[in-house]
């Protein structure tokens, strides 16, 4: 039915879109929605072969432990943003930039 | 004619879970662009019922739209004052980005047409959720661990750097 290179070309489109979205998006919680693109084009990757090459299920617990290392990450991203809104009040990328020498 | 059926309805999916990706990272209110993100979700997990991944579709609607996406609306929700609609996002560098994102997807699409992947079907595996809970106390055991006790220390991390600190 629908060959691997098709799962492959969504994949590769949803990760361009994700890197796109990383580079040009200036508030916070909108780069971390294009994170979560990335995470997702590499999870359909992953079930693909899982399916396609090897016929067992290495790549599902791979993408399951990869959904594990996403929540992860929202959470603990999601708390530096709210540290960050809470001592400069936005959430502006370009404008937190107190560390720069 | 049921195979059509049903590559109608992949290609569909696709396309609709392609459309909402571009409005989440084109889209100017976050608030929109964050349901965008749902549809996305929910057209990766068809994705999976199509790969026969059953137990990761369920995963991938309970975690990402029952957990990461309603992090995300409080995240928009406790960041931006809701009453002077300033939900919009701006972009920068849109030039440079969409030339970077696009020298990427053509890598991607050469490196995908250039492999002679050989791949086969290997056909519906049938469910997968006792085969996975085998490999998580099998082969993966080590990793599963790793992945419950970062669960734990995120958490906390959380927690803690989000609490508000008395101060005096």
């Amino acid at each position: 039915m629908i060959p691997l290179e098709h799962y492959l070309y969504i994949s590769a489109a949803l990760f361009s879109l994700g890197v796109f979205g990383v580079l040009t998006r200036r508030n916070a919680v909108n780069v971390l929605l294009s994170i979560e693109l990335i995470f997702n084009s590499a999870n359909i990757n992953l079930v693909a072969f899982s399916r396609y090459v090897e016929g067992a299920l290495g790549g599902q617990v791979f993408a399951l432990l990869v959904i594990v290392i996403a929540a992860c990450e929202a959470a603990v991203a999601l708390a530096i943003v709210m540290s960050l809104y809470r001592v400069v009040k936005h959430v502006n990328l370009d404008d937190a930039a107190e560390l720069k020498g | 004619m049921e195979s059509l059926g049903a590559a109608a309805i992949f290609y569909g999916t696709a396309a609709f879970m392609l459309a909402s990706a571009l409005y989440v990272v084109l889209g100017r209110n976050l608030v929109h662009c964050a349901f965008a993100l749902m549809g996305t979700f929910f057209g990766v997990a068809v994705l999976y019922i199509y790969l026969g991944a059953d137990f990761l579709a369920g995963a991938q609607v309970v975690v990402y739209v029952g957990g990461i996406l309603t992090l995300m609306v409080f995240g928009v929700m406790l960041t931006n004052r809701i009453y002077n609609l300033n939900l919009s996002s701006g972009a920068i560098q849109v030039v440079p980005g969409a030339l970077s994102a696009g020298l990427v997807f053509a890598l991607l699409v050469w490196i995908i047409q250039s492999v002679d992947w050989g791949a086969m079907d290997s056909g519906d595996p049938g469910p997968t959720s006792e085969g996975i809970g085998r490999m998580l106390v099998g082969d993966y055991l080590l990793p599963f661990e790793i992945a419950s006790v970062l669960l734990l220390i995120a958490l906390m991390g959380a927690a803690m750097l989000v609490r508000r600190r008395r101060s005096g």
